[in-house]
């Protein structure tokens, strides 16, 4: 694909397609009770339009930013596409869930709105009144998505050119703390992106997407929304809430429309072979699939066995299986395994990964052994490097932080240009995450900041920490949080230790502790937590300049309350 | 099956095996999902167990977290058949 010579933003090709191509088929929407809907090229366009006329009629603005606000729904893609057919930016925020605290949640889009001026929010009828009474102070506008008509698009309106450097959206990263930064990216950017993945991923007319995944995060809304619409690959789309109560819903469509890629997150193997009954699978065929690319969260080699091994019996190949190391940040991909070729895995000292920091080769699956996963090479126009904690280049399997400079990187984070300043230095993106280097592929092997990954999601500890400090009967300041790797998840657990305040000793006590604190946490975050440990005084370890070490700390809890994981 | 019988099967499931703690003291209303004791991913794996144990389909129009959040409310529909 040559996007980025032929066209200088994400509009035209949109617009060329409907008019060249009004039937080529989009998206295919799956409703919770299985109903589709087919969306053809023209009926997209003509929808977006519609969001777009709309948004103009309250006078936005190119360049102004448009929050969506919106469940899992058709709406949500046309209301994308429609802001930037208008040349404003817009942002997909999550939805309330039934978990979440409803006035924590406003509070939260309120703090967003009014931190980054965004000038309109889009939303559903429902939800309008009390979205325009919680942002009056803060000049934003609310549309409802029935405040838009298709009747309105005849007319003399005149879609945006944007040049490529303007922004084209923004991301946001889930948490409090990851609200504060929004993902700027070009519409340079994001051709780039698109050129050089799908050349990766040999992307072609051929190909179904298949997708449960969110539109909040880049994995979502740039493999199953932004690049295949720009491409003209059809997409088939399912809620991701249902896809987590019933993950049998994504096989059902990949045997049903012939599906041949998907993008998961490694928990979503391990969900898959879990929770997936053989009833469920009776006379399903998967041999269509040509990769199901494990991307966003560290990539493990059980499960890819497990993934194989249980749907081997209904045509998965084992070619199909494939890596992808993604950021928001740099659109979305990095490097990727080669298509029909299952991720090399490279082993390694154990030991000399976790002491010396370097990968050195280790006879396969032996003790002593840890088999890592590649994430694959590079994509075109994309450099990677691992650099010590001076920014210095290290040597093949050295273990370093992972950085990285390509021409479809951010611009800034939105209105940010301190932690901006941060990430990009000398034209590198310095990206937080520990890994190495080996025969030219990308092997990751954790994380430099505290950060912990749940299916997916980004958690920050302080967040978590934060919300312990206020709970009554443990003590202020003293609670940490930390990601423990849970083998039959196949992903991170969130585990929280905390110091009891004196005079809290009885075990009902505890218990109703321990019971306030998932409730706060999981209203707030949307975070199961999966170990809760109410400790006594001084059992947390602080580090030398007084602060409490979570590394430490976590070593200490595995040592003491799980010494056989 | 009875109700006694069901609810305590479920509880020594959830309790074993999604909660980690089998010791745990589950309440009959103890709200499991929305209270931030086992997360969405795990109605599924209910699903799963109810179908295997207890030989229930549940459709997924009732496997939702309104519907399956105490222990009360899947013994319930584990008793539906």
């Amino acid at each position: 694909m040559r996007l980025a010579a032929e066209y200088d933003n994400l509009i035209q090709p949109v617009i060329a397609r409907a008019a060249a191509q009004p039937d080529l088929l989009t998206l295919v929407f799956i409703e919770e009770n299985g109903e589709k809907e087919f969306i053809r090229a023209a009926q997209f366009h003509t929808q977006s339009l519609a969001y777009a006329r709309a948004l103009q009629s309250i006078g936005i603005a190119p360049g102004d930013l448009v929050v969506l606000v919106l469940q899992h729904c058709r709406e949500l893609l046309y209301a994308f596409w429609g802001a930037m057919y208008l040349g404003a930016v817009p942002s997909i925020f999550p939805f309330l869930t039934e978990k979440l605290d409803p006035a924590i949640y406003m509070q939260r889009v309120h703090d967003l709105i009014a931190q980054e001026g965004v000038r309109a929010v889009i939303t559903f009828p429902g939800f309008k009144d009390e979205l325009r009474a919680l942002l009056a102070d803060v000049g934003c506008q609310v549309l409802a998505t029935n405040d838009t008509s298709v009747d309105l698009v005849s007319g003399n309106f005149v879609v945006s050119q944007p040049d490529g450097e303007r922004i084209a959206f923004l991301q946001h990263s889930s948490g409090t703390t990851g609200l504060q930064k929004g993902v700027a990216l070009s519409h340079r950017a994001v051709l780039n992106q698109i050129d050089a993945y799908s050349e990766a991923i040999q992307l072609g007319a051929q190909d179904v997407i298949v997708s449960w995944l969110p539109l909040y995060h880049d994995m979502g809304l740039i493999a199953s929304l932004v690049m295949p619409v720009v491409a003209g690959v059809p997409v088939v789309w399912m809620s991701p809430f249902h896809w987590t109560r019933s993950p049998k819903i994504l096989m059902r469509a990949i045997h049903e429309h012939r599906g041949t890629l998907c993008w998961l997150p490694n928990f979503a193997y391990n969900h898959c072979v879990r929770a997936i009954s053989k009833r469920d699978l009776e006379g399903l065929r998967l041999d269509s699939l040509r990769m199901v690319i494990n991307c966003s969260e560290p990539c493990r080699a059980e499960s890819h066995a497990m993934f194989l091994e249980r749907f081997a019996p209904y045509g998965f190949r084992e070619e199909a299986l494939a890596t992808c190391y993604a950021m928001a940040e740099n659109t979305f991909a990095v490097t990727q395994s080669q298509p029909g070729v299952a991720p090399h895995v490279d082993w390694v000292s154990t030991d000399a990964l976790q002491r010396a920091r370097q990968a050195v080769p280790a006879p396969p699956a032996s003790a002593g052994s840890t088999a890592m996963v590649s994430c694959g090479t590079p994509i075109s126009g994309c450099e990677v490097a691992i650099a010590d904690d001076h920014g210095n280049r290290l040597p093949e399997r050295h273990v370093g932080e992972v950085i990285l400079r390509s021409n479809s990187m951010l611009t800034e984070y939105y209105h940010r240009p301190d932690i901006t300043a941060q990430a990009l230095r000398d034209g590198w993106y310095f990206t937080g995450d520990m890994g190495y280097i080996a025969d030219g592929h990308l092997y990751i092997a954790g994380r430099k900041k505290d950060l912990i990954i749940v299916g997916g999601k980004n958690i920050y500890p302080q967040d978590l920490e934060a919300i312990a400090n206020n709970i009554p009967g443990i003590h202020p300041g003293r609670a940490v949080a930390f990601g423990v790797f849970d083998e039959r998840v196949g992903s991170e657990a969130v585990v929280m230790v905390c110091e009891l305040a004196d005079g809290h000793s009885g075990e009902d006590e505890h218990r109703e502790i321990e019971r306030l604190l998932r409730l706060r946490v999981v209203q707030q975050s949307e975070i199961t937590l999966s170990d809760v440990r109410l400790v006594g005084r001084k059992w947390l370890i602080k580090t030398s300049s007084g602060k409490i070490s979570r590394a430490a700390n976590r070593e200490k809890y595995l040592a003491e309350f799980q010494p056989h994981a | 099956m009875d109700a006694a019988t069901v609810s305590r099967k479920l509880k020594e499931y959830i309790c074993r095996e999604l909660i980690c703690k089998a010791d745990y003291p589950l309440q009959e209303d103890e709200p499991l999902i929305t209270g931030g004791f086992i997360d969405s991913f795990s109605l599924a794996q209910i699903g799963v167990f109810i179908e295997t144990e207890f030989g229930v389909y549940i459709p997924d129009v009732d496997l939702t977290v309104q519907k399956m959040d105490t222990l009360r409310q899947m013994t319930a529909r584990v008793l539906e058949g």
